[in-house]
């Protein structure tokens, strides 16, 4: 192999390199010479998306299931942009992400030149890093030094941009062992003593609770299956935020469901009444907290995580641990075993954590004329257990009853737009994740609100065959904004409801995809076992009931032992304080 | 409870010290960060600081080291203990930063600024300008008959003492480099 190379080979090399099997990406002229090269080869397969929205997602979706890093390719100027809302929302979950950007030629750049954009500078907030490689001799460097740092540490974005003519000059290409990639080392191993302090209070905790969270995942299966372990020998109660579900598995007897503002009763009571609680992986995130300074007000708290600025950035914590979650649960596991450390009776607890339980906070009023959004997915969690499942959502509602209503065994099976709750989000990690497990089976739970924001990538799922299923809880109405404005704003439905919403079954066909409409619950496991029969994709319109709420609900600047846990208990029930938070 | 006895700072990776952090107590502390020298570092750096709502009192920012492409950035910032640490953490996580030294929290450390200042006056005035400077250390590097330019290299409370020497006696204007700061003694800061 000679190591004289164009820019664009160089690339091309690099990706090969790095084990990169597929790109998702957009072409146009600031990156045609790169597509040149992708169009010269086989090892590497090019999803071509429909909007760089979606190459992003995409690459998100396919990251969160593999815990491989996604690539995405896009043109300079407007190719940039569009994939902005991906890198931001990848950024907030710490999801990995190489994003190759097509730049104007160096001599041109700073002069307004045809779909020119400040791409580095408009992406430094919304990457972990980013570079403008204006030397071929530093492009091979460079990307390797992008998948470094994308995957080391707190995983997330980074950006390499490229200029034409940087792509079109040759250059040296250096292989990843060559790259200089040491600067960026950050430390997985967690200090010695603040474990060990970590286990004492594993010792004496009398109410104690493991809260986790996407930190679990991001480190890998080891962390998960670690996890389970430490559950196991401790018997502690156990709760994950909505991006740590799987990690431990919801059919476990440590689970106590998800925690926060969509959380269970059980689990935010817990949270509340313990006396020490040890966050795995989790960032005290204002959607789990509610009000701070009523937060778990009587427990000490262990906090481990991978990038030390999460902790005591919201809450303080007597024991802070950076490090990799994996290794840090090893060594504590470790320590724990060593000291023959004796199983604390957490009976007394467990015991209050059924009574908080026996509350049965999903509850819903069920309906024999119009399909209950929460009964649709206790449908189709039911029907779908059995299979090599993934499920991603939208935003909104239908989110978190998924979240409330379907259960997580395995880690990486969840993908969901945690922090920056983006809409549009679902359909493109839904072919994310199909594209990474062609045999599996993959369903998008969409609002209909929602799936709009990014639907022409259904032209992506039937052009690849990607049998995705779009299961779409449609309540013609953006179900969330409707359920604070019914709460929150005197009723006053502003620009709230879904009107003029296209005919989801003709949709499908102008698509070249199956449609299914449902709107009677006695005929939704038909319609479900119709659309998982379908070798292919396929849009499901599952009417349901337009005013249903999402209970249990922490308001905005309440406590957690404050939920709401019906209609009824709603009324006056968030003060104008709160209602100024988001 | 041993937990609580946790030694302050008793690891790097315990990356926090566990002082107390009562919301109200704001500080100052004088940061150093070691940085490469790439394109962007420094608009990385105030980027953090904006979109954050950080404080910036002072930055300065020139390559120290040439060979390496090293640039030291010292940041004068002010917060509750809580954001201070944020500061710090969120500082050390960028990628082209090597090292953030808070000398605030570290001690014995020296602190400077220079400031060039003009004053125009003419008569018994100038001559207390001149006599004023004389008696702060200020050095006059440019001089015409009803003007001086002084310039004084002293701590910031210093200059701003200077300044309001200077104000009855004709000050015109300022320029302020900033604080550039290391610790006292033989040992590097990182
Ligand atoms: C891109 C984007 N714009 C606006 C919002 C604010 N928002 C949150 S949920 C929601 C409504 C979602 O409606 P739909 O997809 O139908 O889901 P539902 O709540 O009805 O289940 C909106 C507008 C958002 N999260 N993302
Ligand atoms: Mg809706």
């Amino acid at each position: 192999m000679t190591t004289e190379m164009t820019g664009a080979e160089i690339v091309v090399q690099a990706l090969k390199d790095q084990g990169v099997e597929v790109v998702f990406g957009y072409p146009g002229g600031a990156v045609l010479p790169i597509y040149d090269e992708i169009f010269k080869q086989n090892e590497i397969r090019h999803i071509l998306v429909r909007h760089e929205q979606g190459a992003a997602h995409a690459a998100e979706g396919y990251a969160r299931s593999t815990g491989k890093p996604g690539v995405v390719l896009v043109t300079s100027g407007p190719g940039a942009t569009n994939a902005v809302t991906g890198m931001t929302d990848a950024l907030m979950d710490s999801i990995p992400l190489v994003v190759l950007t097509g730049q104007v030629p160096t001599f041109m750049i700073g002069n307004d030149a045809f779909q020119e954009a400040d791409t580095v500078g408009i992406t430094r907030p919304c990457t972990k890093h980013n570079w403008l490689v204006k030397d071929t001799d530093r492009l091979a460097d460079t990307i390797h030094r992008a998948f470094h740092v994308a995957t080391r540490g707190r995983p997330g974005p980074v950006l390499v941009d490229i200029p034409k003519d940087v792509q079109f000059a040759t250059g040296t290409y250096v292989p990843p062992e060559a790259a200089q990639t040491h600067t960026y080392a950050p430390r997985t191993r967690g200090d010695r003593a603040a474990i060990e302090a970590a286990v004492d209070l594993l010792e004496q905790a009398e109410r104690p609770i493991l809260y986790t969270g996407g930190g679990v995942i991001n480190s890998g299966p080891r962390a998960s299956k670690l996890l389970r372990e430490l559950a196991a020998e401790t018997g502690f109660p156990l709760t994950s935020t909505l991006m740590g579900l799987g990690a431990y598995p919801a059919s476990g007897p440590a689970w106590i469901g998800m925690l926060g503002m969509h959380g269970t009763y059980e689990a935010n009571m817990a949270m509340h009444g313990c006396d020490a609680m040890f966050c795995i992986g989790a960032r005290f995130d204002d959607r789990i907290t509610g009000k701070l300074d009523a937060f778990s007000p009587g427990s000490r708290k262990v906090h481990i995580d991978i990038d030390p600025s999460s902790i005591n950035k919201n809450i303080r914590v007597e024991v802070p641990i950076v490090g990799d979650i994996a290794e840090v649960l090893e060594e504590m596991l470790e320590i724990w075993r060593a000291r023959g450390s004796a199983r604390r009776d957490t009976a007394a607890w467990w015991k209050q954590i059924e009574a908080w339980r026996a509350v049965k906070c999903l509850t819903y009023k069920p309906s024999k004329t119009s399909i209950k959004p929460q009964y649709a997915l206790e449908r189709l969690e039911a029907l779908t257990k059995g299979y090599d499942r993934y499920i991603c959502t939208e935003v909104g509602q239908h989110q978190m009853w998924a979240a409330q209503f379907m259960g997580f065994d395995e880690p990486n099976r969840w993908m969901t737009s945690g922090g920056l709750g983006t809409m549009g989000y679902g359909t493109p990690a839904s072919i994310g994740v199909q594209i990474a497990h062609p045999g599996a089976l993959v369903i998008n739970v969409a609002g209909e609100a929602s799936w709009l924001m990014n639907m022409q990538e259904m032209g992506t799922a039937v052009q690849y065959r990607l049998p995705v299923k779009q299961f779409i809880l449609n309540n013609e109405r953006l179900g969330m904004v409707r359920q604070w404005q019914q709460l929150l704003h005197g009723e006053r439905y502003s620009h709230s409801w879904s009107e003029a919403l296209p005919d989801f079954v003709k949709l499908a066909e102008a698509f070249g995809c199956k449609g299914i409409k449902c709107d009677d619950p006695a005929e939704l496991d038909d319609a479900i076992a119709e659309m998982l029969a379908y070798d292919g994709p396929v849009i499901f319109d599952c009417l349901v009931e337009k005013h249903e709420n999402c209970f249990p609900m922490i308001p905005s600047g309440k406590a957690h032992n404050e939920m709401l846990l019906g209609d009824a208990s709603t009324e006056g029930a968030i003060e104008a304080g709160g209602a100024v938070l988001v | 409870m041993s937990p609580m006895t946790l030694k302050p700072g008793s690891s790097a990776q315990s990356a926090y010290n566990l002082r107390s952090t009562l919301p109200e107590s704001h500080e100052r502390h004088t940061l150093s960060v070691l940085v490469d020298n790439e394109p962007g570092v420094l608009a990385r750096v105030i980027g953090l600081f904006s979109g954050r709502g950080y404080n910036i009192e002072s930055l300065t920012v020139a390559e120290t080291d040439h060979a390496s492409h090293l640039s030291r950035i010292t940041i004068v910032t002010s917060g509750t203990p809580q954001v201070i640490d944020q500061i710090h953490a969120q500082l050390e996580r960028m990628v082209p930063v090597h090292a953030v030294t808070d000398l605030t929290v570290l001690g014995a450390h020296i602190e400077r600024e220079l400031a060039l200042v003009k004053v125009a006056s003419t008569g018994e005035k100038r001559v207390e300008a001149l006599r004023m400077a004389d008696l702060m250390q200020a050095r006059c590097v440019d001089v015409t008959l009803e003007s001086f330019v002084f310039e004084i290299a002293q701590t910031s409370d210093q200059i701003d003492a200077f300044i309001e020497l200077m104000r009855p006696l004709g000050l015109v204007e300022v320029a302020r480099t900033g604080v550039a700061a290391v610790m006292r003694g033989r040992e590097p800061m990182e």
